[in-house]
């Protein structure tokens, strides 16, 4: 299992901004070890973030984000208190879900 | 009559079809997992390539679009960049990296209530223009910068 996400959201405006910091190698595929083979990819490839069960963001990534991906995004209708759930998959399978409290 | 024979045979026809199942099991392929992965978009090397496995044609450059990033990167295997669309109806935003080995580097679903504003990092191998596609009321815009890379990101 993956580490934890670090996940900030907070007010911003009448718009919530939410900042994640995920823990992924984001293999490329392109790289070779030291005996000449290549390393497999490994990568995020699908990130959703909802709010009280709505979906407010959706992405689809390849191996060029970089390792321990960042993102960061603004949706309207939150408040304090309310949670932001985040979940990623990545091509291996591997799923990672963390939540966070709009402050 | 030689019953052992007969209950070999039958075990013997049970193993065989698990090992079956069992070799369907490791044949699966790896992008099962991810069933709404555009793996065609992420297979293509060029912007009109990547708008067509998105499905759309022609992409119209717009002054509606804008990227946020570092004129010269010194490292790129870091390179942070925010897209943001004033296009009416944005419905998503891709970040695309023209001279990576595969051109998109990200696709994002803006929802109703989701500003069309996202803020990521990315690999760059090497100096390339970078693009931001936006999708909006079913057409696809696009804008574009040229970003210097000092030190590659995809090499190794």
């Amino acid at each position: 299992m993956a580490d934890p996400m670090k996940i900030r959201a907070a007010m911003a405006g009448d718009k919530v901004e939410v900042k994640v910091l995920m823990s992924h190698e984001m293999e490329t595929g392109q790289r070779k070890d030291s005996k000449g083979a290549t390393i497999p990819a490994w990568f995020i490839q699908n990130v959703t973030a909802t709010h009280n069960g709505k979906t407010v963001l959706s992405a689809e990534w390849g191996p060029a984000v970089s390792k321990n991906p960042f993102l960061s995004f603004r949706f309207a209708g939150g408040k304090p208190g309310d949670k932001v759930v985040i979940t990623w998959t990545d091509n291996k399978g591997d799923k990672r879900t963390d939540e966070a409290t709009v402050a | 009559m030689n019953t052992s024979r007969r209950k070999v045979l039958k075990g013997g026809g049970g193993a065989a079809v698990l090992g079956l199942a069992m070799v369907a099991g490791l044949f699966r392929s790896p992008g099962a997992w991810a069933a709404d992965w555009n793996k065609a978009a992420f297979d293509t090397k060029s912007l009109a390539d990547a708008v067509k496995a998105m499905g759309g044609v022609n992409p119209v450059e717009s002054k509606d679009i804008v990227i946020t990033s570092p004129d010269i990167a010194e490292n790129g295997a870091v390179v942070p960049f925010t897209i943001a669309s004033k296009v009416p109806k944005t419905e998503s935003m891709a970040l695309l990296v023209e001279k990576n080995p595969n051109i998109l580097a990200a696709n994002f679903a803006i929802p109703d209530g989701t500003e069309p504003w996202v803020n990521t990092r990315v690999k760059m191998g090497q100096t390339s223009n970078v693009i931001a596609l936006v999708k909006a009321d079913g057409k696809f815009y696009y804008a574009s910068k040229e970003v210097k890379v000092t030190l590659g990101g995809c090499g190794g």
